[in-house]
């Protein structure tokens, strides 16, 4: 039940031995393969825990989606076409980041570097249009201190939405980490996780779209 | 340029937390002068502050649990004084002041006392349990300590420099709200709690990470230690459950800093909201607090008694399956808030569901003793003084989950006592208990055992005198929090009950007498073994205190309790396992990070707190940086060569030979 | 040795134990005057009596096994390899399960018995009294008869209470500890009780939620009247005093703690309902006006 039963090819020339546990597998500080499950191991389960943090936010709001003391519902603010574009951004950002650590793997400047451009480009053109919203509704007066509604929108998209800047700032770095060391298998592994991040910001945009725009602009 | 910070947040015109205050800043600066003088400033940096070490980390997670139980206690002390004198007459603490002592009290003592005590013992004993070198993630380990030591410290400053929060433990809404408590007490709260709760939330990725993924070779899940168990218990509790709160309190946050509506009166917000979630995540909480105790005194009864734990894998199964209830009864917290009588009693029932398995845990703890040859070792005292003050807390807790019993003793002194029964009887108990236990592994000598002694007494009588009383006063209609009252019939009893707490104050104070006796003696106590209690797991396998590496060779693990089979073995004379095939072994650096980045969450947590703009933004961009700067090291790891860990394991199996040889040539 | 040594001391101890708890009788939860409160004294008896049925054999059996088993005992058989019984895991697992199946039965009617909600079986009318919580102060409106009166309440006994309750600041609960349960008030919402007082009598009222700093002032009487008694206090409180008007109510929602009871001739329409719905708005917390000083230390 161990990692190093696995077994698993790594891409980077390793074949994990599969007859027999090796004592030394885990702790061997030498052996990559085995820290770079580790790592992502433990990135998982940080990202289970960040899921349950948006579950806190997507279970407030739904108790809070209807208290919208007399001012705009989700039906007057939601503009779906501006959701759509938004949702292709981190869909197709979630293609390039692929693209990105496969080529981090097999150690190609192209696909990585054009993988990360890529992927920052739209992780950013996804902020603008959000941040484009929130300050449209703002200026209508449908801010977040309109309403307990309101409060728990700004906050569950606004959550995501700092998730995702947090993501390309760290996007950013590990251009500028493969760039001044190389692939080097410590690095390796954080564009694992960035990666892994990513998808799951992903995923958490899927259920905000659903839970908060297709449901509240039909209801 | 200071935002609301101004000279009035010196509490010059109270002279309470102005001594307190004063002399507490006196003690820390004769502390560090001291330490400077004797020259101790670069091993304590070197050594102590920068250490990945998880046993290092954990002595000092212990540590700030140990000063932190004082500062509590005092709280603690000025709460039963208070009450005592407040009858028909307003005591000593103003209001403003007692409020803001009973919330201190609860916030220290289970977030910056119990926690990093059963953290900081789970740091250490945990790798050492698993038969390997260090946990998953050595230096998120570091900062995990210093992030809870940074919240530790926001609150001890509100003393000093404004006030704490007068809301409770828990600031329930609309009372927490800006409107109701406009001062800067809830932020200094709310501060703390989410840096150290970031702390918290690392721990439980680094621990459930090891414990699944990085044992010993031969360490199968059914072979693990108890304690490691509930370990793992505790901290998927933690990743699961602390998220959580993390998101409750930043709604609150926002409630208060840009007048978001999520919990106030006005424009929609539901103060039920935060109940349900805080209490999502604070039941869980309980659970984290008491679990590692109960893992504590599997390894205290079995290693005392001679004896397997009873009931392994129902102790295990036990374990998990108050793991997954602790996320189902948090409606119990407020039965009185309405939700009708369906969902209280289904919230009554799984509560009282998630006392099966807490009993079975007690039968087999009595049946590991039955059939046993019990030592009374201070620990096993500590276990046996648990067993019975927790079934009462437990009896209690049980009422309570009854809804109409709850009716009548929701927020009464009752309730007060019966969750200090289990917190005290369990979690205190459990981490005297863990702490006496794992010292001399810690330190290489053992504590006093006589002090030791005395200290449980007065603890266990002490805590009888101070909170029987409780559960009197709560069925004679007192409810907690009163700065003071006019019954008659609840004086005599509040009186005996501040009696109590001196008494436990005795205890502690035969604590501090125990630590510098010990100190003192040490020669006299001097573990050489490795092995002062006849242990069973791994950890008593290495020397006191283990290496830097723990193991020379990874133990090879065969069977639960390896290490008591194959010592049992080596004293009937088996012949002692070759001299291993030593090589060198990779080791994390230190590194500054955990304390760089507590730096900055510091003053970046007071700078939120004031509304100090450019200090948070400064101490943001710290932080990232601080992370840049460690993500650009080259070398991670040093390497301690094979000679120099084949010196060190040899010194540790002569001196366990010796040992055998004396024991024989006295027998 | 020394866990005998302790024993003894305990049961020294005893002797003075039982005098402190015969002295003072006022032992409210377990003294009830009302149905409800009776009512739940009953299910807390009997609660802790299906409990100390098991817990007392257990602390006995820890204590007897500490004590057999210590390793100076020649006479207590060594078992170091007793680690599994089948048959004691049955056990061991079933003594707690049945326990609390049947507790959960105990638990589940009362709870649906005693909820607060649901109206005392009587052959009486009920009376009607809205509740609403202030800082530091309860006011007690009587809907039907057009009073009010603060930090007292006097109802008749015998009569079903049915209160309806409301805050008008801070989350707070309501609880009259010899009369029965307690319940939550809230801005913007409204709980519902059922009580009762079975005779004439005089009895302790508190809140039991924290609410700020004049929380430990939040009690008020309980006065159970005989029915022509009750109409007479009626008939005294429309003599005199002031209208509790939105304005009155305004100042009252201030923060402040009330040397003594106050009662009002008369009560504004629908009161109630404007504070329900927030026409007339929460209290306003601590401001100049009623906090001198106080704002300045923290921070404001």
């Amino acid at each position: 039940m161990t990692a190093f039963q696995a077994g698993a090819d790594f891409g980077d020339g390793r074949r994990e031995e599969t007859h027999g546990p090796r004592p030394e597998a885990i702790l061997d500080h030498a052996d990559p393969a085995a820290k770079r499950i580790i790592a992502g191991y433990g990135f998982w389960i940080f990202l289970l825990s960040d899921i349950i943090m948006f579950s806190a936010f997507f279970a407030t709001y739904a108790v809070l989606s209807g208290e919208t003391a007399g001012g705009p519902s989700g039906k007057d603010l939601f503009n779906l076409h501006n959701v759509a574009i938004e949702t292709a951004c981190l869909l197709l950002s979630s293609f390039t980041c692929g693209v990105a650590a496969i080529g981090a793997r097999a150690h190609n400047g192209l696909m990585y570097y054009g993988g990360m451009a890529a992927t920052c480009v739209l992780g950013l053109g996804f902020l603008a249009i959000e941040i484009h919203e929130f300050t449209g509704m703002i200026a209508q007066g449908a801010g977040p201190t309109r309403s307990a509604f309101l409060s728990a929108f700004f906050t569950l998209v606004g959550c995501h939405g700092v998730h995702v800047t947090l993501g390309t700032l760290w996007l950013l770095t590990m251009i500028a980490q493969v760039f001044a060391k190389g692939y080097r298998a410590d690095i390796l592994r954080r564009v694992l996780c960035f990666a892994l991040f990513w998808h799951t910001l992903d995923i958490i945009w899927v259920a905000i779209f659903t839970v908060v725009y297709l449901l509240g602009a039909g209801a | 340029m200071l935002g609301k910070l101004t000279w009035g947040a010196i509490p010059f015109d109270q002279p309470i937390p102005l001594f307190a205050g004063g002399f507490v800043i006196l003690v820390v600066l004769c502390v560090l002068a001291f330490i400077t003088i004797k020259g101790w400033i670069p091993y304590l940096w070197r050594e102590w502050v920068t250490s990945v070490d998880h046993k290092r980390i954990g002595v000092m997670y212990v540590t700030l649990a140990g000063v932190m139980l004082l500062r509590g206690f005092i709280d603690a002390g000025m709460m039963r004084s208070q009450q005592a004198l407040a009858f028909q007459s307003q005591g000593y603490l103003p209001p403003e002041h007692y409020n803001q002592i009973f919330s201190a009290h609860g916030t220290i003592m289970i977030f910056f006392m119990a926690m990093p005590f059963m953290i900081g013992l789970m740091n250490f004993a945990v790798p050492l349990q698993l038969g390997v070198r260090d946990v998953a993630f050595p230096t998120l380990n570091s900062v995990s300590f210093w992030l809870t030591a940074t919240g530790a410290l926001l609150v001890n400053l509100s003393l000093v420099i404004g006030e704490f929060a007068r809301t409770g433990w828990l600031p329930f809404p609309p009372l927490s709200e800006l409107t109701y408590s406009p001062g800067v007490g809830v932020d200094y709260y709310l501060w703390a709690i989410q840096i150290s709760g970031v702390g918290t939330l690392m721990t439980g990725v680094n621990f459930v990470t090891t414990i699944l993924k990085i044992h010993a070779p031969g360490m199968t899940y059914m072979r693990m230690p108890i304690f490691t168990w509930t370990a793992l218990a505790t901290n998927l509790l933690i990743v699961a459950a602390f998220p959580v709160l993390t998101a409750t309190l930043a709604m609150l946050t926002l409630d208060r800093y840009l007048g978001f509506h999520f919990f106030t009166n006005e424009g929609g917000g539901n103060m039920m909201m935060f109940m349900n979630l805080i209490w999502i995540w604070g039941h869980p909480e309980v659970y984290i607090l008491v679990l590692p105790a109960f893992g504590i005194y599997s390894e205290v009864v079995s290693t005392f008694s001679r004896k397997p734990i009873f009931g392994y894998r129902s102790m295990v199964m036990a374990t998990m399956a108050i793991c997954i209830l602790a996320f189902m009864v948090w409606l119990h917290h407020f039965f009185t808030m309405g939700a009708g009588p369906n969902v209280n009693a289904v919230f009554g029932i799984v509560s009282m569901i998630i006392a099966v398995p807490t009993g079975v845990k007690v039968f087999n703890w009595l049946f590991t003793m039955y059939g046993g040859r019990i030592v009374y070792a201070t620990p096993m005292l500590w276990a046996i003084g648990f067993m019975v003050t927790f079934v009462i807390g437990g009896l209690t807790g049980v009422l309570l989950a009854v809804p109409p019993a709850d009716f009548m003793l929701h927020n009464s002194v009752f309730l007060i006592a019966h969750f200090h029964n289990v917190i005290i009887g369990g979690v205190a108990f459990g981490a005297f208990a863990g702490y006496t236990f794992w010292f001399p592994k810690a330190f290489g000598f053992r504590l006093h055992e006589g002090w030791g002694k005395a200290a449980f007494w007065c603890w266990f009588f002490g805590f009888y005198l101070a909170f029987v009383p409780l559960y009197v006063t709560g069925l004679m209609g007192m409810t907690r929090r009163l700065q003071h009252y006019d019954v008659p019939e609840w004086h005599p009893w509040l009186l005996v009950a501040a009696f109590g707490a001196a008494v436990i104050l005795a205890g502690i104070l035969c604590q501090i007498t125990q630590l510098v006796v010990s100190i003192r003696h040490r020669e006299e106590l001097r573990d050489l073994t490795g092995d002062p209690w006849m242990g069973r797991s791994l950890e008593w396998s290495t020397s006191s205190p283990p290496p830097a590496f723990n193991f020379a060779v990874l133990p090879q693990v065969e069977d639960r309790d390896d290490y008591w089979r194959r010592a049992r073995l080596a004293e009937r004379g088996a012949a002692p396992r070759a001299e291993p095939i030593y090589k060198p072994i990779e080791v994390p650096r230190n590194s500054p990070t955990g304390f760089i980045c507590a730096f900055f969450a510091t003053f970046g947590g007071f700078g939120m707190i004031w509304q100090i703009w450019w200090l948070v933004v400064v101490c943001l961009v710290g932080a990232f940086a601080t992370f840049v700067v460690f993500a650009w090291r080259d070398r991670t790891e040093y390497e301690i060569p094979a000679d120099e860990v084949a010196r060190i394991d040899r010194a540790n199996r002569r001196a366990r030979g010796e040992a055998l040889t004396t024991a024989e040539a006295l027998s | 040795m020394i866990l005998w040594g302790g024993i003894r001391k305990a049961l020294r101890l005893a002797p003075l134990a039982a005098a402190l708890l015969l002295s003072g009788c006022d032992w409210a939860v377990l003294d009830p005057k009302g149905p409800i409160g009776d009512a739940n004294r009953q299910l807390l008896i009997d609660s802790v009596a299906i409990m100390l049925a098991i817990v007392v054999p257990t602390i006995i059996a820890i204590l007897a096994a500490a004590w057999w088993y210590r390793s100076s005992n020649v006479k207590a058989q060594y078992l170091p390899d007793f680690e599994y019984s089948g048959r004691l895991e049955l056990i061991v697992w079933a003594i707690p399960l049945l326990t609390i199946m049947l507790l959960g039965g105990v638990a589940w009617v009362g709870s649906h018995d005693l909820d607060p909600a649901r109206p005392l079986a009587s052959t009486k009318a009920p009376l009607n009294v809205q509740v609403v919580s202030l800082d530091w102060k309860w006011l007690f409106i009587y809907p039907d008869q057009h009073v009010a009166s603060v930090n007292r309440l006097v109802v008749p006994a015998g009569v079903p209470i049915h209160f309806m309750l409301t805050s008008g600041s801070v989350m707070t609960a309501f609880f009259v500890p010899q009369l029965g349960s307690m319940i939550y008030t809230m801005n913007r919402m409204q709980t519902q009780l059922h009580l009762a007082a079975d005779e004439p009598g005089n009895f302790r009222g508190l809140a039991t939620q924290l609410s700020g700093d004049g929380f430990a002032d939040m009690h008020f009487e309980v006065e159970a009247k005989t029915e022509p008694e009750f109409f007479d206090w009626l008939g005294q409180v429309r003599a005199q005093g002031e209208e509790l008007t939105p304005e009155r109510y305004i100042e009252l929602s201030k923060q402040s703690v009330l040397p003594a009871p106050i009662t009002f001739r008369a009560v504004s329409d629908g009161l109630f309902e404007k504070i329900l719905d927030q026409t007339l708005p929460p209290g306003p917390g601590p401001i100049a006006e009623t906090n001198p000083g106080a704002l300045k230390r923290m921070g404001k």
